[in-house]
């Protein structure tokens, strides 16, 4: 009898697949996964550390290269803890903005994940649709503060500008356009056989499993667990809105494929209420122009599109933060990789890896 | 009888090659180099064409528009310069390959697919080979291509080009017997494995589609599966072997697998054409240009397929063929069966 061993295969850093620069190190027997261990570190650039080294105000367009799909998220997240932190109180219209952009940057995120778990599926068709409605939000953007990408825009205290009627009109006009390209989507990959039976029943990952490995997000809500910061913490103003929280049944690929899929209708429709009902009134508060926060720390969360988004604060009362730690949820919930990948597949560990969502700047951060 | 325009230019060629040498085994021998000749343009042509194709099919497919720079808005010189790039690249051979089985693999994908194209008829009487065991040599030679393959993927020292080796190997294997065994429909429906009798029995009945409609979709799945283009494009699964078997292929090694995959494209979709839709056979146009408005239909639905579908997976490819398209391709051979008794009895 020949003797049979199992070879590890390296998937990435260079690799058509890996969303960025990650290293999979699986374990392979033939084509059954072993084990899967993900090696991040590659794109390391140290802003933890960068963001003590500046000041409050300085530190925030580093927190849009963290989940660069969604730096509108990040912003918020870091915008709010500061203010926590020196007690700024943000005008009811510059929270109205804010998550209006949130939830137009949770949209963008979410095609982005539809269209990369495609092409990993191999329908390279389906991105292209996604990137295409992923354009008009990124024109929007590009009307309220001129990037297309690493906005800046949320500031400590308010926004950067005040939206103007030309904006209002265009999100209205894409908030129309939803469900016509999700139907589209439904029509080129969730009403495909294969596309279906890639996702159904793969990589499924339980609640307690998901808890153990604290992954928070769509991920948690795919295998039942309506957790959502959003109700949960009901920061900002979201219980202004009415919206549901989608939730999964088995925790599969799919559950977490079809929980995103619905957000986006959510995100939608928060977006609506949000533009319906935007005050008048300031969109910054007024902040001194140096800002010391008095000496203390604070830890504050937002429910960014891929989970639970932290930001620890110390302040020693200085102009710099004195520690910072950032609770990226895309790290916490590569976590899961191994879990979801073992017994698998070559072809589910690239759905598993795709399903979870991970961003390589904020997993590296 | 009148001939076809093929049949007429061949006719011109040996008229005067034979006012040139006179000796009759001399021309024979030189009307078949020209043969070959024009079957080679064919296959080059082709892959010009339908690189150029698939780039504007696809772009069509994913609201983009394609090449449009090179040669005009409609980027018609693409193709040549993506050959000059491809002619200018650096022929790059890995460490630790073992260089014979290495160099040999991409030319011997080449013969199989180049090869086969002996048995298509393009017209009528234009067919290089008519001989009796045309259906069987040409599926019997096609089967030869999952060596090179195999090849290619153990001889590039790389793991992903082994991965990708091994899966062709079983991709092809479990795909042949279901496409042989939908293909024994049609051969029972013509009682002879000549190409040139299946597509004259389309003319004096009706087209195969109607008549095998069964060994018609068994066989479109098989062949997109023999030519590994999505949706079992495993053998060159880029999200998860980069490229398989041509992982570690650059610059003209790599053309000559490109060239193969096209030249498959085009065969599959000539014995399509050859086996149900009924050949050169149509009203009013010439046969040839019958011949190629049928093989170009194919083409767009094989590309259509290719930009349409998501991949299988490897589990699901094997059982989907063992388990759904052999079963059935013996229930339809049962069928033809009985249903060719019927008509003999009844008639």
């Amino acid at each position: 009898m020949p003797k049979t061993e199992t070879f590890i295969l390296n998937m990435g850093p260079q690799h058509p697949s890996t969303h960025g620069v990650l290293q999979v190190q699986l374990e392979l027997d033939g084509e059954n996964i072993v084990h899967a261990k993900p090696i991040m570190g590659y794109l390391h650039r140290g802003i933890e550390k960068l963001l003590e080294s500046r000041t409050y105000v300085q530190g925030v367009p580093y927190t849009d290269r963290l989940d660069y799909v969604s730096s509108m998220n990040n912003n918020f997240g870091f915008c709010r803890v500061v203010e926590e932190l020196a007690g700024i109180e943000v005008p009811r219209r510059a929270e109205y903005i804010r998550v209006i952009m949130a939830e137009f940057n949770r949209i963008a995120s979410h095609l982005i994940f539809i269209g990369t778990l495609a092409i990993d599926l191999g329908a390279s068709t389906g991105m292209l649709y996604t990137f295409r409605d992923r354009e008009d939000i990124l024109d929007l953007f590009n009307l309220v503060c001129g990037a297309r990408m690493t906005f800046h825009y949320i500031r400590i205290g308010g926004v950067a500008a005040d939206v103007q009627p030309e904006f209002v009109a265009q999100a209205y006009a894409f908030l129309d356009k939803v469900p016509h390209f999700m139907e589209e989507y439904n029509q080129i990959l969730s009403g495909n056989e294969i596309f279906t039976r890639r996702l159904k029943g793969v990589s499924q990952l339980s609640v307690e499993e998901s808890l153990a490995y604290n992954m928070t997000g769509p991920n948690i809500r795919a295998a039942g667990l309506p957790y959502d910061l959003r109700k949960v913490d009901g920061y900002s103003v979201y219980p202004e809105f009415s919206f549901a929280v989608p939730v999964g049944k088995k925790g599969d690929n799919w559950d977490r494929y079809q929980v995103r899929f619905r957000e986006i209708f959510e995100s939608a429709k928060i977006i609506r209420q949000a533009l319906d009902g935007l005050p008048e009134g300031e969109f910054m508060a007024k902040i001194p122009k140096v800002l010391r926060p008095p000496k203390g720390e604070v830890y504050s969360r937002t429910e960014s599109t891929r989970g639970e988004l932290g930001f620890y604060i110390v302040s020693d009362g200085s102009t710099k933060p004195y520690r910072v730690h950032i609770r990226r949820p895309s790290f916490v919930n590569m976590q899961g990789l191994d879990a979801m990948c073992r017994g698998m597949l070559i072809g589910d560990s690239v759905a598993a890896f795709s399903s979870i969502d991970p961003l390589m700047g904020e997993v590296d951060c | 009888m009148h001939n076809g325009i093929l049949l007429t230019a061949a006719g011109w060629i040996r008229d005067i090659l034979t006012f040139l040498f006179g000796n009759e085994l001399l021309v024979n021998i030189l009307m078949t180099l020209v043969g070959i000749g024009a079957i080679i343009s064919v296959i080059l042509t082709s892959a010009i064409v339908f690189t150029y194709a698939e780039r504007k099919v696809c772009a069509f497919m994913q609201v983009r528009i394609g090449p449009n720079r090179v040669g005009g808005r409609f980027g018609l010189l693409q193709p040549v310069a993506d050959m000059l790039k491809l002619m200018s690249k650096e022929d790059i051979i890995p460490n630790g390959c073992d260089r014979v089985v290495w160099s040999l693999s991409p030319m011997l994908l080449f013969v199989p697919s180049a090869l086969i194209y002996s048995f298509f008829p393009f017209d009528d009487g234009a067919i290089l080979a008519d001989v009796n065991v045309g259906l069987f040599l040409l599926l019997a030679i096609s089967s030869q291509a999952v060596l090179p393959f195999l090849m290619g993927g153990y001889a590039s020292n790389s793991k992903y080009a082994m991965i990708g080796g091994m899966r062709t190997v079983a991709q092809m294997l479990s795909y042949e017997a279901p496409m042989a065994f939908s293909l024994i429909g049609v051969v029972m429906l013509t009682g002879s494995m000549k190409m040139s009798a299946i597509v004259e029995a389309q003319a004096t009945h009706t087209w195969f589609v109607l008549l095998q409609p069964i060994a018609f979709v068994i066989y479109l799945i098989t062949a997109t599966a023999e030519t590994n283009r999505t949706p079992f494009d495993l053998v060159e699964d880029e999200s998860e072997i980069v490229a398989g078997p041509f992982t570690e292929y650059s610059g003209m090694r790599w053309a000559l697998f490109f060239l193969a995959e096209y030249a498959n494209l085009l065969s599959i979709s000539i014995l399509t054409t050859t086996l149900f839709l009924g050949g050169w056979h149509g009203p009013v146009l010439p046969g040839a240009v019958w011949f190629w408005l049928k093989v170009l239909v194919m083409i767009f639905v094989f590309m259509w397929f290719r930009w349409t579908f998501p991949r299988t997976r490897i589990d699901q490819m094997l059982s989907f063929s063992w388990k759904v398209l052999l079963p059935l391709a013996l229930v339809n051979m049962l069928l033809t069966g009985v249903g060719i008794y019927l008509y003999q009895s009844l008639c």
